[in-house]
């Protein structure tokens, strides 16, 4: 346990002492949500949608989450260019652990940051309905984070080089973004684009802290709950298997 | 201690290491050496688990390092020969880590973080982040973190590398003596021939993924006729310069690499 506990503070640590990316990785959210909230909002509210504020909110928490979680387990690619992953390689300490200390460190680091965009969906306009239902929204913050930290760590234990990350930026991660439906509502797709939604665990997750945040949601607090639990499952047997088989 | 037997490792068509045997025996020190690209670091990654061998047996303290890994690992520390510290951590929370990872219990990992720190000189800057740090204190704390836990056998991947007479005469002060107080078995790597035959009792030459030569540094003076390790290195290896062939090698892992995924 000790292994874990010490990887996760390594994670947090580091997290903490990187003030300035901490300030820049919070640009992104709040360019989305003042300039897509207010530049959309009077089309969205004419449309009969209501707040576009108040309805991209939780997208946007959702990717602030994706992309910390994410690109945490994908630190891997540094820590094996730097070295540091030897370090842990050759320690008695079963590659599982590692792993999940890893990956708790990421997902812990991924909740702050979206805690961070909360507050500032908060000044920038999201009314919760409730606030009881603000620690649903945690619950299916950390959701999001731990699936993602885990597919994270599968891609960066996959990867040799820095060449294949934007690879995966591209055709992976904004993809998974974009068809979450942070930025749309889910009714009324074509059919399409609905089937491939389908498949985005971040949809369940989006939908979810819609759900406990705005209210309404389209698949069901339970449902999303449910999704996101199967993806969780899946990504870190995905993680812990390809963990195991890295070589340096 | 270290038992190998007919160790080949290929990446795709290349053969960093060519069947290979070779003995460690318990409580020894043991010099490895050869030119850059000779196959010394990709042996030592296979004893240590990072990589599996294409063929061979391998026997670590009696344990197989590709089916007991983990048993494997708890036997032996290594400092490798590129760097392996959280850069964005200090020096003393990288000991703490290496700590943790060794089951080192918590007292014991404050004396000794401190005594080995104050040894290598890095105790004003422990609270340092590792990147305001210069390539020979890197080293240092590299090493410094190898001496944390007491394992049975220490793996030093040319340790010395950049390191000033100094801290070199530190450190080898320090190998001798845990070999001598608590019997660690030394498995090291060097280009340095002074250093070697200061220090390892056994000595194997490995050319070409090949061992061309084994036994003490006096055998191996005697065997070419040569008056000192370098001599009778040379008289082995040759003299040509390695570092194209090497780097060619090199590449060819990496293409090897990519393409197997």
């Amino acid at each position: 346990m000790g292994a874990i506990y010490i990887l996760w503070l390594r994670e947090v640590k580091r997290y903490l002492r990187s003030r300035a990316q901490i300030i820049a990785s919070l640009g992104q959210p709040l360019l989305y949500l003042v300039v897509l909230g207010f530049g959309l909002g009077s089309t969205f509210e004419k449309a009969g949608g209501g707040s576009y504020v108040q309805f991209i909110s939780p997208g946007i928490i959702g990717m602030a989450v994706l992309f910390t979680s994410i690109f945490s387990g994908i630190a891997l690619l540094w820590d094996r260019q730097f070295g540091f992953l030897k370090e842990t390689l050759v320690a008695p300490v079963p590659r599982l652990q590692i792993m999940a200390g890893r990956t708790l460190g990421g997902a812990t680091v991924a909740m702050i940051q979206g805690t961070l965009v909360v507050l500032i969906s908060l000044i920038a306009g999201l009314r919760p309905v409730s606030w009881t239902g603000i620690p649903l929204a945690i619950g299916f913050m950390a959701a999001i984070a731990i699936v993602f930290a885990a597919l994270g760590t599968a891609l960066g234990a996959s990867l040799q080089d820095m060449q294949g990350f934007q690879l995966v930026m591209n055709f992976l991660v904004l993809p998974i973004f974009f068809l979450s439906g942070a930025l749309f509502p889910m009714n009324n797709l074509p059919t399409a684009l609905k089937i491939v939604t389908r498949f985005d665990p971040l949809a369940y997750g989006v939908d979810g802290l819609r759900a406990a945040l705005i209210g309404g949601g389209y698949f069901g607090i339970a449902f999303d709950a449910a999704a996101l639990a199967i993806a969780a499952v899946v990504l870190l047997c995905l993680g812990a298997w390809r963990f195991s088989k890295i070589e340096i | 201690m270290i038992q190998v037997k007919n160790l080949t490792k290929q990446f795709g068509d290349v053969s960093a290491v060519n069947d290979i045997s070779f003995e460690v025996k318990a409580g020894e020190v043991f010099a490895f050496l050869g030119p850059n690209g000779a196959g010394k670091t990709t042996t030592i990654k296979i004893l240590t688990t990072l990589l599996r061998p294409t063929k061979g047996k391998l026997r670590i303290d009696g344990l197989d390092p590709i089916t007991q890994q983990n048993e494997v690992r708890k036997k032996f520390g290594i400092v490798f020969q590129d760097q392996s510290l959280d850069q964005d951590l200090t020096a003393l929370e990288n000991m703490q880590i290496h700590g943790a990872l060794y089951h080192v219990p918590r007292k014991l990992l404050k004396e000794r973080s401190e005594s080995l720190l104050k040894l290598f000189e890095l105790w004003e800057r422990k609270d340092s982040l590792v990147k305001t740090f210069s390539g020979g204190m890197r080293r240092r704390l590299e090493i410094a973190r190898g001496f944390l836990h007491s394992p049975k056998i220490l793996f030093l991947d040319e340790p010395t590398l950049g390191l000033d007479p100094q801290s070199r005469n530190q450190m080898w002060n320090q190998v001798k003596n845990i070999n001598q107080t608590e019997q660690v078995t030394v498995f090291l790597t060097t280009h340095y021939m002074d250093e070697a035959d200061r220090v390892a009792q056994r000595i194997a030459i490995i050319d070409h993924g090949k061992i061309v030569a084994t036994g003490s540094s006096q055998d191996l003076k005697e065997q070419t006729k040569t008056d000192s390790l370098e001599g009778a290195f040379l008289a082995f290896t040759g003299t040509t310069i390695r570092d194209e062939t090497a780097n060619a090698a090199d590449q060819l892992k990496q293409v090897a690499k990519l393409w197997r995924r």
